[in-house]
């Protein structure tokens, strides 16, 4: 029997419809995302970012319309596509009174991932020592991202959704959370990415998508990203960032 | 599913270990109620003694609406339970596992109260044996049953006034089995005399568990 197909979409979305009892979420969005590719979904609050992410993961279903996500229906392979999606929302779906390190083998064993990636995840954003065995209820919301992003490169999805990735972060936590990004695209990792402020992550998207009212209006190239060039991050604050090695004030390679 | 089920139980119960939320605050809550039947029946050690096996399902009543209460709640902070959704986890084994998280508070809960019901209502248990075997069915379906609904009310705002009003009549079966197998084990009684509440215990169980098992999923999607 000759072997499936890859699809060549990670993500398509066509005429996609979301409701929230009477209230549209998503009003028949047209998307393509190629396998590999790194996309900007920018729009103001409200336009429908999130839900776009959400439906992607499969926490929202559609009400019309069609999707697919690595050639597979969210609705009818359910387990399948969500363990092959992995998705940074606003929340940190953390346990308080587990700790850190407690919460990321929960989070990556419920997932089926490698629990030997735990430990360098957990290294990579600085969640090692006393801060690995504190209670995640004591944690700052900054500290409690990072454990999500842990949680995130443990797992190593296909197909990445980051909403609003950068929010709640410090400049240290941001430099490596775009060598994260530009790591996971470099290896093949599709990678969509809701920001209201499009500055900041548009060195990571080849491509921009606008959302306005729940659709996709608008569409722009952006600069292809290098997955060896190094974000610059300011002198005082990369001594502080775990495992990244220094050349002229920037964070020139993380380990 | 069954690996699924052991982790989310090694979780849940270890927030409890952390927490203490089952042995600081719902037992004790247990004991209060017991004391306070004590004083609505009055000082008559035999009208107590009576009454025992009644007051002490409805106080495990009363607890295992809290612990379950306290089961959903852990998943309704953060986001944890999209966390859960998102990681794919077999639902069933999910159902499972914190049917016996709640299950393994209940029966701490139930020695507890045991214990109480002996000692403030001079209760006299005669065939032990019935007692344990009761105490476990019961404590089975309650679980099975509380997750289910607990679930099902886990995204509405008005659930923790919900659930004990829909969850109590539920549970009515096993308030009823579970009372009488304990007048029998208490009196003296036949092994036979008790056999058929055990029975209602155990359809009762496999019923529930059984739906808890197909429902859970498709419950977790929509609440």
């Amino acid at each position: 029997m000759a072997p499936a197909a890859l699809p060549s979409s990670a993500v398509s979305l066509r005429g996609a419809v979301a409701l929230s009892g009477r209230f549209p979420l998503l009003a028949g969005v047209d998307l393509e995302v190629a396998v590999g590719e790194t996309v900007l979904v920018e729009g103001p609050n409200g336009a429908g970012k999130t839900s776009l992410l959400r439906v992607c993961a499969g926490l929202v279903p559609l009400a019309s319309g069609r999707l697919s996500v690595l050639g597979l229906d969210p609705a009818r392979n359910r387990t399948t596509v969500r363990r092959r999606v992995g998705l940074l929302s606003h929340d940190s779906h953390l346990y308080d009174d587990l700790t850190v390190i407690e919460n990321v083998r929960f989070a990556v064993r419920a997932a089926g991932g490698d629990t030997s990636r735990i430990d360098p995840a957990c290294e990579r954003w600085g969640l090692v020592g006393r801060l690995a065995k504190t209670p995640a209820g004591k944690l700052s919301a900054g500290q409690r991202r990072r454990v999500a992003l842990a949680v995130l490169t443990a797992r190593w999805p296909e197909v990445w959704l980051l909403d609003e990735p950068h929010a709640g972060l410090d400049a240290a936590a941001r430099t490596l959370l775009d060598q994260a990004v530009l790591e996971a695209a470099g290896a093949g990792v599709t990678v969509l990415i809701a920001s209201h402020e499009s500055g900041p992550v548009e060195e990571l998207a080849a491509r921009a998508v606008t959302m306005t009212g729940g659709r996709v209006t608008a569409e722009r190239s952006l600069v292809p990203p290098s997955t060896t060039k190094a974000p610059s991050v300011a002198p005082e604050i990369a001594p502080d960032v775990p495992g990244a090695a220094r050349e002229d004030g920037r964070v020139a390679h993380v380990a | 599913m069954w690996r699924d089920a052991a982790l989310v139980a090694g979780k849940d119960l270890r927030i409890e270990g952390r927490s203490r939320v089952a042995l600081s605050q719902v037992a004790p809550f247990g004991v209060v109620a017991l004391v306070l039947f004590a004083f609505a029946l009055g000082p008559d050690r035999q009208v107590m003694a009576k009454g025992a096996p009644g007051l002490f399902w409805v106080a495990v009543l009363f607890c295992t609406v809290l612990a379950i209460q306290r089961s959903v709640s852990v998943e309704s902070s953060d986001g944890a339970r999209d966390g859960l959704r998102l990681s794919g986890i077999d639902p069933a084994g999910l159902y499972l596992g914190k049917a016996v998280a709640v299950a393994a508070q209940l029966i701490v809960l139930e020695v507890l109260l045991a214990a109480g019901v002996v000692l403030l209502y001079g209760a006299r248990i005669e065939v032990p044996w019935m007692i344990v075997v009761s105490c476990v069915l019961g404590t089975v379906g309650l679980a099975a049953t509380g997750t289910l609904y607990g679930a099902l009310l886990s995204g509405l705002r008005v659930r923790e006034t919900l659930l004990p009003f829909l969850l109590l009549p539920i549970a009515a079966p096993v308030l009823l089995a579970g009372t009488r197998i304990w007048q029998a084990a208490m009196a003296g009684g036949t092994p036979a005399s008790g056999l058929q509440w055990l029975r209602l215990l155990v359809v009762f169980d496999a019923v529930y568990l059984a739906v808890g098992v197909v429902l859970f999923g498709p419950i977790q999607e929509t609440a």
